[in-house]
Formats: structure tokens, sequence, C-alpha cells
């Protein structure tokens, strides 16, 4: 019998060295005549441990991470390959505290299974939601998930049942089924993980929602900048064709779904559901004015579930286990669970998922164990590129949707991005109109020009020219953008700004002396 | 030479973006019929038609919009439009490596800013330019989903993370 030894295929894994060391460790293998498998298998979302290699024990699968190319000698020569104690040694995988204390529901079998394996899949429960579901009438389905009070993972936080019923009581002759695997917001990487690390539970989510609404055609649209994730997904697809679980008769049901993948072309307006409508139909990614809600008119005009990645991912688990299984995780009307994305200065940073409710206090000191560099921490941006900057003052903060927004935030795609005390707000503040200006889909005045002017009096400030007029045109500006723009590119950019402004104001100081002096 | 034109391996160059310019020949043009009838039947084909031509061509040919126009029923403005709305299509070649460094929020938290910095100031390139020899394109992105191993690059589609000037540099041997 072969050794199995996991390598994860995971770009986060790979872009630390992860293919290099799975070539090394191959190399030496086959010098040293041991017989091993290696798998490459989806990253667990510990990312300060990657390269994190696994070894299949009799006392179950153990870890060593991070490792690099210079470790493989002396790992073979502690008997690595029969979980031997190395310094890199973490112990069985599944008692690593950072895994152990997490509720993955969505992330189940992540980094557990091959991506590629529908046996593997099959092996760890997979589609028994599926196979509950066609069982089901549409109703029941709609039901389950209005029930389970999932609400929408992509931003906006808008119930997914209810998206689900309007498209399932719309009548035409072809539906689709929409999935935004579109993920700009920095600070973001789940849709990433799962595509590349557990593909078939996005196809068995989006063949569900495709029995509950009727529709018989799926795309997944995502960017360019994920090459690997389109390449498994691609796989996945390829595979649950050749096994009847995508096709015309998905499970011997009669019914029909199928699925083909769509690259954007590096535009963040496209993640918006309208400009991604537009952007799939060829045209310019612009955004499009609601009503008609996509739900009604969206792909080619028909009615079009969008939904995000995570959003589709978690539907498995509530048709496998129930609504209430789900619904008992998490806080007030934020159900079930949310993978956390911690990242940028944090020294634990990877993905945690867990029930809505933890402090954001507990979960960039406890969780995410402060900065890489040691430093205090000064700001936390969540929600992506259009969220809030938060002060420590504000580390009591729930993740929740509403208590996010009462401190005037919100939670996005579930992205935390830690800066030590080293951070400039009046730079990061300059920084959300810059990439609103680059961004913009140039629709709408507020966002196309008031993004640039806000550039420019944020540099005019900064050097000094009227300080108090500078701001008080900041503010103005900020609101004429929230209040006159189409999407929330425009009508959020002010969220980062005003935070950044409100809680750190000391930074917006004119840099007179600074510029003087470089 | 032309007298604008400083040195050997400048006129080289120019040559070189010359002639790729001129391709609109009849090989270019079939080569784009061939692109668009074969995934003219997808629904919605006019990125995948676009991504395809780029993949082939290295940019989007000037020629090459007339072609897809008339393929998809289209006027030539309409594909440029399109075209020229998205960041990944390019109107001329890039250089023969191509680095793109994150500057979205994560990686600056990181040191990204500095990082873009170090790698202008070797290349003496800005954002989104070639260096004159034509050896390295350096391009912005915001976020590659590496937020947590940042910062984070791409060097000629291969991800790099925690990265420094240095191995960017080393990589792309400059
Ligand atoms: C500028 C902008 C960018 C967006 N980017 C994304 C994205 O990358 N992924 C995503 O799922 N939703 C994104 N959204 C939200 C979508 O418009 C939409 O709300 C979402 O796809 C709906 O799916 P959900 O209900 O499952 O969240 C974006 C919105 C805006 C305004
Ligand atoms: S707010 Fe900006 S991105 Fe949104 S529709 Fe208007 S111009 Fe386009
Ligand atoms: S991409 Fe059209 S306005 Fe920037
Ligand atoms: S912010 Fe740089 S990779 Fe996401």
């Amino acid at each position: 019998m072969s050794i199995k030894v996991y390598v994860p295929l995971d770009s986060g894994s790979v872009a630390l060295g992860a293919d290099d060391v799975a070539a090394a460790i191959a190399a030496k293998a086959s010098k040293a005549g041991s017989d091993v498998k290696i798998v490459r298998n989806g990253s667990f979302g510990m990312y300060w441990l990657e390269p994190m290699v696994e070894v299949e024990t009799p006392r179950g699968r153990v870890a060593y991470g991070p490792v690099s190319t210079d470790d493989i000698d002396a790992l073979f020569e502690a008997d690595f390959l029969t979980g031997g104690p190395h310094k890199l040694y973490l112990g069985r995988t599944q008692d690593i505290p950072f895994l152990k204390s997490q509720s993955r529901l969505t992330f189940q079998r992540c980094g557990i299974v091959d991506p590629v394996s529908l046996d593997d899949y099959r092996a760890n429960d997979g589609l028994t939601g599926l196979e509950n579901a066609l069982k089901m009438t549409d109703e029941e389905i709609v039901k389950a998930v209005t029930d389970s009070g999932l609400r929408g993972r992509g931003g906006a936080g808008f119930p997914t049942g209810i998206k689900w019923n309007t498209v399932r009581e719309a009548s035409a002759d072809q539906k689709y089924i929409v999935c935004n695997a579109d993920e700009g917001d920095s600070g973001t990487f789940a849709d990433r993980m799962i595509m590349e690390g557990e593909p078939f539970v996005l196809i068995e989510g989006m063949i569900i929602a495709g029995l509950a609404t009727g529709a018989t055609k799926g795309y997944v649209y995502t960017r360019s900048e994920y090459p690997t994730a389109i390449d498994v997904m691609n796989e996945a697809i390829k595979v649950a064709r050749a096994a009847g679980v995508l096709g015309d008769n998905v499970l011997g049901s009669g019914k029909a779904f199928d699925i083909e993948v769509r690259m954007g072309a590096g535009a963040y307006v496209c993640g918006e559901e309208t400009s991604l409508l537009n952007s799939m139909e060829g045209k310019r990614g612009v955004v499009r004015a609601k009503p008609p809600l996509p739900a009604l008119e969206g792909f080619l005009g028909r009615p079009t579930v969008v939904n995000n990645v995570i959003s589709l991912c978690s539907v498995p688990v509530i048709l496998e286990k129930g609504a209430e299984y789900y619904r008992d995780y998490g806080m007030g009307r934020s159900r079930g669970t949310i993978p956390i994305q911690i990242a940028g200065n944090v020294k634990h940073s990877g993905l945690y998922e867990v029930g809505f409710g933890l402090t954001l206090g507990e979960i960039v000191e406890q969780i995410g164990g402060g900065t890489a560099t040691g430093r205090p921490v000064k700001a936390v941006q969540v929600g992506g590129p259009l969220g809030a900057y938060f002060p420590k003052e504000l580390f009591d903060t729930p993740f929740d949707y509403e208590e996010f927004a009462k401190r005037d935030g919100l939670i996005g795609h579930a992205g935390v991005v830690v800066f030590d005390d080293t951070v400039d707000m009046m730079k990061q503040a300059r920084f959300a109109m810059e990439f609103c200006a680059i961004e913009s889909c140039g629709k709408c005045t507020p966002c196309r020009i008031g993004s640039i002017r806000g550039t420019e009096v944020v540099d005019k400030l900064e050097r000094g020219e009227q300080p108090e007029l500078q701001i008080e045109l900041l503010r103005d500006l900020c609101e004429t953008m929230k209040f006159g723009s189409l999407c929330a590119l425009g009508g959020f950019t002010p969220y980062p700004v005003l935070s950044a402004l409100t809680h750190f104001p000391d930074d917006f100081k004119p840099r007179a002396l600074d510029i003087a002096a470089e | 030479m032309p007298d604008n034109v400083h040195n050997k391996q400048e006129f080289d160059n120019m040559l070189e973006r010359e002639a790729c310019m001129s391709e609109t020949t009849e090989d270019q043009n079939v080569r784009v019929a061939a692109i668009c009838d074969q995934l003219i039947t997808l629904e919605g084909p006019l990125l995948p038609i676009l991504h395809e031509v780029q993949e082939e061509f290295g940019y989007i040919p000037d020629g090459a919009l007339q072609t897809i126009a008339k393929k998809l029923n289209l006027s030539r403005a309409e594909v440029h439009g399109v075209a020229s709305f998205y960041h990944d299509f390019r109107e001329e070649k890039a250089g023969k490596h191509v680095i793109k460094i994150c500057r979205a929020e994560a990686c600056q938290a990181m040191g990204a800013d500095a990082l873009g910095d170090q790698i202008r100031r070797h290349l003496k390139v800005d954002w989104s330019q070639t260096t004159a020899d034509r050896k390295i394109t350096l391009e912005p992105v915001f976020c590659l989903g590496l937020c947590a191993c940042a910062p984070a690059a791409m060097i000629d589609g291969k991800v790099v993370g925690r990265v420094s000037a240095d191995r960017i540099l080393q990589k792309v041997g400059s």
C-alpha cells in the first residue's frame, strides 16, 4: 500500500511554494524507494502554515508546516512518512486549534478531499443534499432555504430563499442559475478556496438551485485572476457529467442541469450582478438600473438567480441536515455560519468558518493572533474596498449584518484586513477614491467624477491647502456619492473614506513638513 | 534609421512593433474567423472570443475587431467598446514577461506600496508600462485572492506570495 501524502494545489499554498515541495517529495521518495502517492488537495485555510504537508497514518492525518524544499531531506530523515517527530510537526490536522474550534458546514470537506474525486466527495456525505432535494417539490426546497435563514454572502445579505421564489414563480422557456464567482473584494478568498478545494459542493448547490427554480442551465462567472479555480471547476464539471450528476438526467431523476464556466476580464464592477450579466452577454460591464430585477429579467432577458459562491455552497448542507440545523448557528437575523477571511498584517491569516456573532476583537486578536509584524493593531477594514475601517474602540462589534450596519460598516463578503500602527489612514482614504475612479463603470457622474475629485481633495489636504475647507468638501462629496450613485461602487466608497476620517482624524492633518523632509 | 531613434536596440524594437501592428494579414483574419466559428454557439460569445484571440496573438489585433464584428453581426465600434472596457484586453503585445503586483488593501498592509515603488524604480517604468527593451510589462492588479499571503504577485501567470522585490526581479532575470 502506498503512503498518501497531501500537498495542496490551492493557489495560496502554491504561491508559497507547494508545487516545488510536492515535486521535491516525489523525487526524494522515488530515490529512497518509498511508495508514496501525492494527493493535491485544497487548503484548510491556515496560510501561515502553508505549504502544509499531511501524511496519512494509522492515527489519522498528521501535518507538517510550513514546509519548504529545504526541509524535505530532514523530513525524510525524521521518518515523516510514518508521522515521525520533526520541528515542523503540527500533530493531527483535525486537532490543530485554529481548525478544531471552527464550525465547518460550508467548508466541511475543503482540504480533506481530493478536489476532483467524486468518490471522495460521496464518501464524505457529498450529494446527500441533492438526493434529498430530488425527493422534494420545488416549493419545499425553497421553503427549506428560506427557513434556514440563509442570506446572500456576496455582500448585500438578501435572503436567498426569497430570491429563489421569485425565479420559481416566473414563467419562461428558459431560466438560469448564475454563480457570482467574481470575488473582487480585497481581503477575500473564500470563493477561490472552495472552488479549488471542494468544487463539487458548488456544483451540488447550483443543481439544487436549478431544481428549486426550474432552471436547467448554470453559469459560473469567475475572474481571470483565478486560473487554478477555473481549471479545477472545469475538471469537476467534466467528472460530474461523466458520472451523470450533471446532464440531461441528474442522478437518474429525469431532470436536466448543466454548468459552464465563464471568465471575466479584469473589471471589479463586473461583480455587481447586473454588470456581470451584461458582461456574460458580451457587453461592456455597465451596471443596469433596477427594476427589472435579474430574478425576472436577467441573463438574456430571462429569469435568473444570481448568487454568490458561498451562498450556493451553503445550500447542500441545509438540504442534507435540515433548515433548523443551519439556522441554529448564528445570532439575530444573521443565521448559520460565515467563512471569515482574516488577511493583511495578521499572524494567523486564513479562513475561519464559524457561526455569526464573534466580536471583531475576538477575530483579530484571538483567532488572528494580532499583527504579523508584532506592532499594535491600528485599523481593520471589514468587507472589502467598500467596507469601513474600524478602530480598536469598536472591537466589541459582533460579526452580524445589522450590528455592523449600526456602526456605519458592512460585513460584505466577510473579509477582515488588519493594519498595524504604521498605516496612514489619509492614504487609505485616498486609495478608496482612487480605486473607485479606476473601476467605475462610468454610468453615473458622482461615481465617475466624484471619485477623481475625491483624490484631488485628499491631495490638497495633504499639501495643507485650506485643510478645514477640504475636509468639508470631502464630506460633501461623500454625501453626493452615497445618494447619487446607482450601485454600491459609488454608493459605498464613502464608507472607507468617512470611517477613516471619523475614527482617525489625526491622520488627516496637513503633511507639509513630511513632504519638505523627503 | 529614422532620426528619432537613438540606437540599434530601439530600432529593432520598433521594427518588431511595426511587424506586429501590420499583422492584419489574410492569415490573421483566418485565425480570428476560426476562433469565432468555434465559439459562436455559446450564449454570449464575445468575451470568450476576445479571450481566445488574446491567447492566440498575445493581444487583440486591430484587424480582429472587424472580423469579430462581422461574425457576430455587430459594428466594429461595438466590439471595440467592449474590448476597451476590460482591463485584461491589450491593444499591443506585452513584454516577454508580465509582472502583476497586487495593489489592494491586504497587500498594502504588508508593504505592497513600497514593493511597487522598488520595482518601478528598478525597471524604470510606471504601472501598465513595458520596459524599453520590451522585456518586462508591469501591471497593477487589485487582489489575487492571496490576501492571506501578502504581498502577492503573479509573474507570467504564476502566483507568488509573501514576495519581495528581489524575488520578483530574480524570477524575470532582471
Ligand atoms: C461593485 C460591486 C461589486 C460586487 N462584487 C461581487 C462579487 O465579487 N461577488 C459577489 O458574489 N457579489 C458581488 N457583489 C454583489 C452582487 O451585486 C450581488 O448582490 C450578489 O452577487 C448576489 O448574490 P448573493 O445574494 O448570493 O449574495 C458586488 C456588488 C457591487 C456593487
Ligand atoms: S455607482 Fe459607479 S459603478 Fe455603480 S453604476 Fe454608477 S458609475 Fe457605475
Ligand atoms: S472602465 Fe469604463 S469608466 Fe473606467
Ligand atoms: S489584497 Fe492583494 S491578493 Fe488580495
